[in-house]
């Protein structure tokens, strides 16, 4: 009987990190879903989904000689999930501003409380040491319409001194 | 008329070239009517072009009249042969496709498009395309090269710095 899990693996970013951890499983015979894989402050960040008829312990047993030797953190759950579960997001908010303490928090809590429900977000800092800024690409559902979020970024806008951006998403299906 | 079939990516077929309509006849009415009822029965769609259905002909049907937020649009459209003679600018925007269910991503195109093309008629006309018409008929016409929104992805995370239009802090 085959399962899902989340795979979550941390460690120094180097070379090979994805075909090492990806043989392991496939030689294991595990199938992967959808995943999120990137470099983050120097570290390479993974979530995957795997698909296994073993147990926790077995997986984290069979990824156990890559992660050991290539100095990553493992850290496998079994998950309640499935492929084929997207939703679709409806509206897109660009925010940027010089980086400081408390921007995510201001900005996802103001839109949050106006309705949204985030399905992607990815946040960056860019700049120099002297003065970063910080950048975050959110997407999501606007669950009581743009309009309510428009509202709610101009305040953030106006009192946090930030530029942001927000756009509905029109999917076109062709 | 019955709903055709529409052919679904990896089928090798959707990435066949389309040839030139040459004859604007009664068979050929018929299929435009069929393929019409295929697009309307689909979930929502904006367009559709023979090849999803198997037909490898340059025919394609763009309709943006009904979309949830409303876009400048010229009703529905039967494109034949069709040639996009000017582009211009470029934008970022969600893609999916009948053919490829249950994905969507971010694609870039043409801001505005001229376009010539003969209607279901066999008369040519020509048209200014703007926004997401513009897209939806660059959409459409891709299927005649065999050409899929998947081979046009673009990163999201360079969405920010790829826009045409850099609007002013609201």
């Amino acid at each position: 009987m085959s399962h899902w899990f989340m795979m979550t693996v941390v460690g120094k970013d180097r070379p090979g990190i994805v075909a090492h951890l990806s043989h392991a499983l496939y030689e294991g015979g595990c199938n992967l879903g959808e995943a999120s894989m990137m470099r983050l402050g120097g570290n390479f960040t993974i979530m995957l989904m795997v698909q296994s008829d073993k147990s926790v312990h077995q997986l984290e047993q069979l990824v156990a000689p890559v992660t050991e030797s290539m100095g990553l953190r493992l850290h496998v759950d079994r998950i309640d999930g499935g492929l084929h579960r997207h939703q679709e997001p409806d509206v897109r908010v660009t925010v940027y501003g010089a980086d400081r303490a408390g921007i995510v928090a201001r900005v996802t809590g103001a839109l949050a409380e106006a309705g949204l429900h985030i399905l992607d977000m990815t946040t960056d800092v860019g700049g120099d040491e002297e003065s970063p800024i910080y950048i975050m690409l959110i997407e999501g559902e606007a669950a009581e319409g743009v309009e309510a979020l428009q509202s709610a970024l101009d305040i953030v806008v106006r009192e946090d001194g930030v530029d942001a951006r927000l756009e509905s998403i029109q999917t076109l299906l062709g | 008329m019955a709903v055709l079939e529409i052919l679904k990516y990896p089928d090798e077929r959707l990435k066949q070239e389309a040839t030139e309509v040459l004859r604007f006849d009664d068979e050929l009415q018929a299929f435009i009517d069929a393929l019409e009822e295929t697009m309307e029965a689909g979930p929502g769609g904006v367009g559709i072009a023979a090849p999803q259905v198997g037909r490898f002909e340059r025919i394609v049907i763009v309709d943006c009249s009904k979309t949830r937020k409303p876009v400048p649009n010229h009703g529905r459209l039967f494109l034949i042969n069709p040639e996009i003679t000017r582009w211009e600018g470029m934008a970022v925007g969600r893609e999916g496709c009948m053919s490829v269910p249950d994905y969507t991503g971010n694609v870039i195109r043409a801001e505005s498009i001229d376009m010539q093309a003969y209607d279901r008629n066999g008369e040519l006309r020509e048209y200014t395309f703007e926004g997401f018409e513009a897209r939806a008929v660059q959409h459409e016409c891709d299927h005649l090269d065999g050409l899929l929104f998947l081979d046009r992805l673009v990163s999201r995370r360079n969405d920010l710095f790829r826009r045409k239009v850099y609007q002013k802090k609201g």
